[in-house]
C-alpha cells in the first residue's frame, strides 16, 4: 500500500491494473454463466 | 346491516382490511414463496440475483457490528480487522455479482412482460449501491479518503449539487453511510424483489419474434 498504483494507458483512457483484472473476470464469470451446464437439469 | 364478515371478523370499512386484501390478491402466500420455478430458471445465469441478496446480506451483518463496536476496535484489534476487510470484501463480491445481474437482465430485455417497475427498482437500488459505496469509501478515516472527498467534492460542485450535501464532512457522510443509504437501499431492495415474486422471473426470448411468453413450469 505503499506505492502507488499500476495503471494501463490507451489514450485519453485509463485504468487501474486491479480494476482492469475485475472487469475482465467479470466477463469471464458471465460467460461461464451462459454456457456452463446447470446441475440437475433435467432433459427434455 | 353491517360489512363485518361474521366469520372471519373482517371489516371492510378498515383501510386494514382493504390493505391486506389488496397486499394478498398482488403476493398470494404460494406466489410469495413459491415451491417451483419456470424450467428457463435452471441457468447459472439466473443465480446471480441471489447471489446479490446474499453478498448484501453479508455486507449489512458486518456493517452492523462495526457500527455496534465502533471505529477503535474496527481500526485496533485483529477482530475488528477482520470484521472491517469482510465489510469491504462482501461490498467487492456485491459489486461483482450485482453487475454480472446487470448484464444478465439487460441482454435479456427483462423489462418485458410489464416488468418496467421491476427493471427500474433494481437500476435505482444499483445508483442507490454506488452512494452507499461511495459514503462508505469516504469514512474510512484515512489519506485514501481523503482524496476521494476531496476529488469528489469538486466534481460535485461541478454538477451543481455541492450545496445539498457535503462530502468532506465526516459525521454527515457516515450518517448517511450507516443509516441514510441503507435504509433507501433496502426499501427498493424488498421492492424489487416483491416485484420479482409478483411478475416472475423474466423467460428467456423465444426462438423469433421477442416477446414474453409464460413457459412451462418443472419441480426445482
Amino acid at each position: 500500500m505503499d506505492h502507488p498504483g499500476y495503471y494501463l494507458h490507451w489514450g485519453v483512457v485509463q485504468i487501474s491494473l486491479a480494476n482492469a483484472i475485475v472487469i475482465v473476470l467479470m466477463l469471464v464469470v458471465f460467460v461461464v454463466a451462459l454456457i456452463a451446464p446447470f446441475p440437475g437439469r433435467r432433459r427434455r | 346491516m353491517t360489512s363485518t364478515d361474521e366469520r372471519t371478523g373482517t371489516d371492510e370499512r378498515m383501510w386494514t382490511a382493504r390493505l391486506r386484501r389488496r397486499a394478498v390478491t398482488a403476493w398470494p402466500p404460494e406466489r410469495l414463496l413459491p415451491d417451483r420455478q419456470p424450467a428457463y430458471v435452471a441457468s447459472w445465469i439466473y443465480v446471480f440475483g441471489v447471489l446479490t441478496l446474499a453478498a448484501l446480506v453479508v455486507v449489512l451483518v458486518s456493517g452492523g457490528v462495526l457500527a455496534l463496536e465502533g471505529p477503535q476496535w474496527y481500526h485496533d484489534s485483529p477482530q475488528g480487522h477482520f470484521v472491517n476487510s469482510l465489510h469491504l470484501w462482501s461490498v467487492e463480491l456485491f459489486f461483482f455479482v450485482m453487475v454480472i445481474h446487470l448484464w444478465g437482465k439487460f441482454f435479456m430485455a427483462a423489462w418485458r412482460g410489464r416488468r418496467a417497475l421491476t427493471w427500474v427498482t433494481g437500476a435505482v437500488a444499483f445508483l442507490g449501491s454506488i452512494a452507499t459505496a461511495f459514503t462508505g469509501y469516504l469514512v474510512q478515516s484515512n489519506f485514501d479518503a481523503q482524496w476521494i472527498s476531496t476529488q469528489a467534492k469538486d466534481g460535485l460542485n461541478a454538477v451543481g449539487v455541492g450545496a445539498w450535501f457535503n462530502v468532506l464532512n465526516y459525521g454527515q457522510m457516515l450518517l448517511f453511510h450507516v443509516v441514510l443509504f441503507p435504509f433507501v437501499l433496502g426499501v427498493l431492495v424488498v421492492w424489487h424483489v416483491l416485484l420479482v415474486r409478483r411478475r416472475g422471473v423474466v423467460p428467456p426470448f423465444p426462438d423469433g419474434t421477442p416477446t414474453a411468453q409464460p413457459a412451462e413450469e418443472v419441480e426445482q
